[in-house]
């Protein structure tokens, strides 16, 4: 690296220094990459198109909410929209968008290795993805479907008229996509560490990314088989999920939460990794309780297994299972606030620096607490018959999905956008749009816990039955108009950024990790000149501060001693 | 020279990402047994849905199994625990490189993977002429051997889907397998140790196994 550096002082007129971006230019260069760091930006790209469709369809469902009477969908088109929008951004964006793109990136280079442990699998996840959301993106043009991305039973097998069997396709191949890249974290995490990188030194974003692909290893196969079951139930009509023939409807809720709650979890653990990393580096600190945030990060992957029949407190589940399964999701917010208190100490007595990914991190550490409280008045039973099927459902799980995961997702985009382009961003419009989705987010979802504490059902596309709703539908409304132009902003200023921002050097932020002190901005495709060897501890903030006091110590010293110098001797 | 050409090959077979050949041999490994915990995961769920619904409607279950001819089951899970135990000499001989005796072996598996598929099929097309197959045309005759015609739709429901996907794995297998002895046979670059047979190894006696649990909850159901 150094030699590089030297390189380009000596001949500023070549100025260019070889990186993984510009080692190849031909376009089937990008399409036949196996570099991890390609395929992260190749499904940077994808997701935000996702993104971009799903939010489309979201404004369609904010925009018809506005007036009571249902005036511009009919019920069939907006029971479409908002499927669309909850099939697009959950398999097609938020399950991807951290993993895919940020773990795909930063991951291997965390650890000291030189790519995933099977880059060709990694490929091919993306087009399995790919093959994915243009089958989805299809459904959606012929027709959309009207199930809810629940796709519960028997509306899905045997009743909707929709486009549902290539739906079913579509999830089933972006299930697959997922279980490749998690196999690969897998794999990676346990076999390709740098020498010295023990599992007590890897980086809290590497303990999430970790604890996700367990979570996709064991979860996604079941909801895979179970979409495929519901895909058989409507082609060949045969029986398992139909009540007429004596089969269980039910038993599809819990095959498919089985899977889908701790897909929850999959949204949310890799972006409390990267927080963990961002709250490390912008406080100047070492994670408080690094090993408890760590292993809170499998604590919640594996209670988040035993917890989905909370999803069904009020379908034929008996009370005792009801009890059960309550007290389990109750336990669940343990390492949940493990690491809320973590990260809130780490900040205490740190010198924190207000960058754009600090004002993401904090503020998805303020959505997160409230989307994770108000997880326990649904986790009680009681409290959850008068709130499930609400807008108070909808406003929690926003809550942890947008102001958790995608908060989570946009900090680490904008921590690592420097290394992965070399180049930085304008930290004004940085530190707007940070604030104006803060404050757009919160206009939209804090009046949905109000309507859904006042009743109003979610997936209803009137409310002429009690109008006075419409005072805080119109707010989420407005508030979501907001939200839209801070989710854009970046699109803009990041892309800008590409052609006219500075050029970002190897460590920007100062901050620790293989990826910052031993990779250059943007890495050359094999990450490291030399596998880097691992010998202080994670996070090491606190030993420079240490070093430096040493150091200044010793400069007394030194002075102390020279002042004294010509008496003593 | 001879050592300094071994050493090249050796290097040849390391991929970039991995720094020794142990290391790319273990990952190998263990990816394999990966992806196997999510077979065992997908597997898994129609088990599940096979354990509720047997719970339920355990008489009918009793009376529907008796369409399942248990001998051709028996014979099946004859047919394939040779195949695993050939499968098994398969590594055994790629580990002290004997390579004609792996791809006997490997035919062999391949073969009796072939006389599974053929005795499965023929229980299959008993299934269809009976209008046991759940679709429009299921019929099942309730006055002649009692059982909830409806409870049969899902039994057979779930036999189909359930040997259905145990079937195309072993299809599977057989491509998988084929390809093996082709890199095999011709010495191909991808082929420089054990590792590619004994990952193969893995799958296939995954798939065994998923029989081995299939025969008796079909075919052997107690009254």
């Amino acid at each position: 690296m150094s030699t590089t550096l030297q390189e380009q002082i000596a001949s500023p007129e070549r100025g260019v220094k070889k990186n993984y971006l510009n080692a190849d230019h031909t376009i089937a260069s990008w399409l036949l990459t196996t570099d991890h760091k390609r395929i992260a930006v190749l499904y940077l790209v994808s997701i935000s198109i996702m993104f971009f469709i799903g939010s489309i369809a979201a404004a369609f469902v904010r925009f018809e909410l506005t007036s009571p009477y249902g005036q511009w969908l009919t019920s069939e088109q907006y029971n479409k929209m908002f499927t669309a929008h909850g099939v697009v951004m959950i398999f097609f964006f938020l399950i991807p968008s951290v993993p895919a793109v940020l773990g795909n990136f930063v991951l291997p280079m965390a650890i000291g290795a030189r790519d995933l442990a099977f880059p060709r699998l990694n490929l091919l996840s993306w087009y399995f993805f790919v093959i994915a959301a243009v089958l989805m993106l299809a459904t959606l043009a012929m027709g959309g479907i009207d199930t809810g991305w629940t796709f519960y039973t028997p509306l899905s097998s045997l009743y909707s008229d929709t486009q549902v069997t290539m739906a079913l396709v579509a999830a089933f191949i972006a299930g697959f996509s997922s279980i490749f890249t998690g196999l690969n974290f897998v794999a990676t995490v346990h076999k390709m560490r740098a020498p010295g990188m023990t599992w007590f030194r890897m980086p809290l974003f590497v303990w999430g990314s970790y604890a996700t692909s367990l979570v996709i290893l064991l979860g996604t196969p079941v909801v895979a088989i179970t979409l495929l079951l519901v895909l058989f139930e409507r082609v060949f009509k045969i029986g398992i999920f139909s009540p007429e023939l004596g089969g269980d409807p039910v038993l599809f809720q819990h095959m498919f939460w089985f899977y889908s709650h701790p897909a929850v979890y999959i949204m949310i653990l890799p972006a409390m990794g990267v927080v963990s990393e961002l709250f490390a580096c912008f406080s100047r600190r070492r994670v408080f309780g690094y090993e408890f945030v760590a292993f809170s990060s499998l604590g919640i992957a594996s209670l988040g297994f035993l917890v989905w029949g909370h999803h069904m407190f009020l379908s034929s589940q008996s009370v005792f299972q009801g009890v059960v399964f309550s007290l389990l999701s109750f336990m669940v917010a343990i390492p949940s606030a493990v690491k809320a208190f973590n990260w809130t100490v780490t900040l205490y007595k740190g010198s924190v620096h207000l960058t754009t990914p600090m004002i993401y991190a904090l503020a998805f550490l303020g959505l997160f607490l409230i989307g994770g409280l108000t997880g326990l008045y649904l986790a009680s039973m009681d409290t959850d018959v008068h709130l499930t099927g609400t807008y108070f459902i909808v406003a929690h799980f926003h809550y942890v999905m947008v102001g958790g995961g995608i908060l989570g997702f946009l900090g680490g985009l904008h921590f690592w956008w420097p290394k992965m382009f070399g180049r930085m961003y304008s930290e004004f419009w940085g530190r707007l749009s940070a604030l104006i989705v803060f404050v757009g987010f919160n206009f939209t979802f804090f009046p949905q816990f109000m309507l859904g504490y006042l009743g109003m059902p979610r997936r209803y596309h009137l409310y002429a039955f009690a109008p006075e709703w419409q005072f805080y539908n119109v707010l989420s409304t407005a508030g979501a108009t907001v939200l839209g132009v801070g989710f854009l902003l970046p699109a803009f200023y990041l892309t800008a950024s590409l052609v006219k921002g500075k050029k970002a050097g190897p460590n920007p932020w100062g901050a620790k990790g293989l990826e910052w002190e031993n990779a250059d901005s943007p890495p050359i495709t094999e990450n490291f000149e030399r596998i880097p060897i691992v010998t202080g501890q994670v996070y090491d903030y606190d030993a420079e501060e240490d070093s430096r006091l040493i150091r200044a110590e010793l400069d007394d010293h030194e002075r102390r001693d020279k002042a004294h110098l010509p008496g003593e001797h | 020279m001879a050592a300094h050409a071994h050493a090249e090959s050796i290097e040849d077979s390391v991929y970039f990402q991995y720094e020794t050949l142990e290391q790319q041999q273990e990952t190998y490994i263990l990816g394999m047994w990966a992806f196997l915990l999510t077979e065992i995961m997908m597997f898994g769920a129609l088990f599940l849905a096979y354990t509720v619904y047997r719970f339920q409607y355990q008489r009918d279950f009793f009376i529907f199994h008796e369409q399942l001819d248990w001998k051709l089951g028996g014979l099946n899970t004859v047919v394939l625990l040779s195949s695993s135990f050939s499968m098994a000499l398969a590594v055994h001989y790629h580990q002290i490189k004997k390579k004609a005796a792996t791809l006997w072996c490997l035919a062999f598996t391949n073969l009796c993977a072939f006389g599974f598929l053929a005795i499965k099929s023929i229980e299959y097309g008993e299934k269809f002429k009976h209008h046991l197959f759940p679709n429009d045309s299921f019929v099942w005759d309730a006055a002649l051997h009692g059982g909830n015609p409806e409870h049969a739709r899902i039994f057979f429901s779930l036999y189909f889907v359930m040997t259905g996907l145990h079937g195309i794995h072993v299809l599977i297998g057989i491509l998988v397998i084929t390809t093996l002895m082709v890199l095999i046979a011709k010495n191909h670059r991808l082929i420089t140790d054990y590792i590619p047979t004994e990952m193969v190894g893995l799958y296939w006696h995954f798939v065994d196994l998923v029989w081995i649990f299939l025969y008796p909850l079909y075919y052997l159901i107690p009254k």
